[in-house]
């Protein structure tokens, strides 16, 4: 058995907050933090909770140390927040940094132990809500601060420019006119049927998503549009910081830019965890109930595009494909069934994992711990062998993933242990093999 | 010796009844004021029928991957919560209890029965303790608090056997387990064994977040 204080990585923004704390400031900003802005829901889990033990199995990273109790989530919540709360923030910046380093990287908050726990106990919630003082004290892992940094300058997460931001669009659409002479990316159409929103690493390395995307809306004759403005980038690692202010600030914009343009609704690209900042958190956050204008998953919307027979898929991807169930939007929203739908649609061969649907592991990236950057990766990579078991265990080369992060998690555990797989986003297969009638 | 137990059996009982009745008002009460003030975007998404979903399913073993996950836990709880209500409410010595302090007349277990279900309580709670100190996974998490109400549980019905096997000095016997009894009952709201009233809050709002909101399920 291990303990955190074996396994401490260091980090410059997680050595540099702490070095700013003293015992005194951290006692203030706990009791503040536990006062202020929790209530009922974490007092309850803290006390309900029987120590049984049972949510261990739950997590990827437990089995995947071979049941090393440090790793269950009531132990990851027993050394972090429910130890702040039964010492009333008592506890040495020392201490501060294992328990940051517990909740930003040993926890993708992927709610998988609430299938395990009798009593309904969300642990997820309560490492959220450590992620949250941690913020608050200023100590959090340096890469994921600086996506938080470029969230609060510039609205998106990759310090896009804003004419970067045009530029890149409008580059996409040069390149694919290249295979259809008349396509458009369309920018700031008013009263477009749908709005497509992407996130920030799209337009920084991965271009040629958005042009797929312009590739099957052009082939679908969709009338859409994408926004010249900030607000276009969806995704949210200030949700996943603790910076709640600029959550809020960041969903604001989002759907605001969309009503501006008087849109139906927002189609957003394949990502987990935006969907989770649109549908779960941030909109909670703003005080709406329910979205306030529909924004639906590509899983969704290819679903839509493929029943309607709007997109036509001549002959199907023919390798063997597993199918990877990004948890913000199985777990996080039940699209496990449409995912299929969508994946039998347009793949020949689909081999199911064990565990799958909404029991499926975690990529280990999610919850921003890729986020946090190279001195994590180990962290996630040996955490999440559990997947690594999966993977192999189908026998297939490609591996259907419609979650960016799940992508970069995937990818470097099959790196890792030598798996030989592809991840695919839908996007990509679609793109390959759909009938493209107005190809030059 | 008479007069201690006749003012453990007599006032204390009523002290110790409520300690437990406002006791758990109070908590529940101050709970729920809490959570209307600070968890309006939880409370908002309570759903009755996916609450009565998750506590349905909940309440059948082997049903959700929790009660998968470690068969002789799983074993263990059943009986442990079934047996205890069974002898807390329905043994015989309990029922005249009943009868004599509010007047109603009830059924009541058979006498032998009685007396395995006591024992199964006592064997379940051997094995929670076994557990915690076997198991690194709960070893790890183990704190005096979780001893401390596992004691609290097993006194009450280890003194019983005890008492009913006329083992010891019968009515120090008798008194001890009365005593321990009413511990039990009036420290119910404010230790661990506080689960008791507000599992099913916290498995209720599970249930309703993931079926409302999530549309899958928590088990």
């Amino acid at each position: 058995m291990s303990h955190i204080s074996d396994r401490i990585i260091s980090d410059p923004g997680l050595e540099l907050g702490v070095a700013n704390l003293t015992t005194e400031r951290i006692e203030e900003v706990v009791n503040q933090a536990l006062k202020g802005e929790t209530g009922a829901k974490l007092k309850a889990y803290q006390e309900t909770c029987m120590r049984c033990g049972l949510c261990a199995q739950g997590c990827h990273f437990y089995v995947s140390h071979d049941g090393d109790p440090s790793y269950s989530p009531v132990s990851k919540a027993t050394e972090s927040i429910y130890e702040l709360m039964e010492k009333k923030g008592r506890v040495s910046p020392k201490r501060i940094y294992e328990m940051a380093q517990i909740a930003y990287t040993e926890c993708n908050l992927c709610k998988r132990c609430a299938h395990y726990c009798p009593v309904g106990i969300d642990t997820g919630y309560s490492m959220l809500v450590m992620r949250r003082i941690c913020h608050l004290l200023g100590v959090v892992p340096q890469y994921i601060l600086d996506t938080g940094n470029s969230h609060a300058t510039t609205m998106n997460q990759m310090w896009v420019k804003d004419d970067e931001w045009i530029d890149t669009l409008q580059w996409q659409e040069d390149e694919a006119r290249d295979e259809f002479s008349n396509i458009r990316i369309p920018l700031d159409k008013e009263g477009a049927d749908i709005y497509y929103s992407v996130i920030a690493p799209e337009p920084k390395f991965r271009t040629q998503l958005i042009y797929q995307a312009a590739a099957i809306f052009h082939e679908a004759g969709v009338d859409w549009t994408m926004p010249s403005t900030p607000g276009w980038d969806n995704s949210d690692m200030s949700m996943y910081i603790g910076d709640f202010e600029n959550m809020g600030r960041l969903k604001r914009s989002h759907y605001e830019s969309a009503q501006k343009l008087r849109v139906k609704r927002i189609v957003m690209g394949e990502c987990g965890h935006a969907y989770r900042s649109v549908y779960d958190m941030g909109n909670r956050w703003l005080g709406y109930r329910d979205m306030p204008i529909p924004v639906i998953h590509s899983v969704e919307y290819f679903w839509e595009l493929l029943t309607e027979g709007k997109i036509k898929i001549p002959k199907k991807f023919e390798h063997p494909v597993t199918i990877h169930d990004p948890c913000n939007i199985i777990r996080g929203m039940g699209l496990m069934d449409k995912l299929r739908d969508v994946t039998h649609m347009i793949c020949e061969n689909v081999v199911e994992m064990t565990p799958n649907r909404e029991h499926n592991y975690c990529c280990s990236a999610g919850g921003g711990v890729i986020n946090c950057g190279p001195p994590f990766r180990g962290t996630r990579v040996k955490g999440n062998k559990a997947k690594a078991d999966q993977l192999r265990n189908t026998g297939v080369s490609h591996v259907v993933c419609p979650c960016h992060n799940c992508h970069g998690g995937l990818e470097d555990i099959i790196d890792h242990y030598e798996l030989g797989m592809h991840p695919k986003f839908l996007g990509d297969i679609i793109y390959e093999i759909m009938e493209k009638t107005d190809a030059l | 010796m008479h007069e201690l137990y006749n003012f453990v059996s007599g006032p204390l009982a009523w002290v110790a009844g409520a300690f437990f009745v406002l006791g758990s008002i109070y908590r529940l009460v101050s709970m729920y004021i809490l959570a209307k003030r600070k968890d309006g975007s939880s409370l908002e998404y309570m759903s009755l029928h996916y609450s009565l979903r998750s506590i349905i399913r909940w309440l059948i073993p082997f049903s959700t991957m929790g009660w998968k996950a470690d068969p002789l836990m799983t074993v263990t709880t059943f009986a442990f919560h079934i047996c205890f209500i069974a002898v807390a409410v329905f043994l015989s010595g309990h029922v005249v209890v009943w009868n004599t302090a509010f007047g109603f007349d009830m059924w009541s277990l058979p006498t032998q029965a009685g007396d395995i279900i006591s024992f199964v309580v006592i064997a379940a709670c051997a094995i929670f303790a076994l557990r915690r100190f076997m198991l690194p996974h709960v070893k790890n998490v183990t704190k005096p608090k979780d001893w401390f109400a596992l004691t609290l549980v097993v006194l009450p019905f280890l003194t019983g056997v005890l008492a009913y096997h006329q083992m010891g000095p019968s009515l120090l016997m008798t008194t001890l387990h009365i005593l321990s009894g009413e511990l039990l009952l009036a420290l119910i709201p404010f230790t661990r064994l506080s689960h008791a009233l507000f599992t099913v809050f916290t498995r209720a709002y599970m249930g309703s977040e993931f079926g409302a909101v999530r549309h899958t399920r928590d088990w």
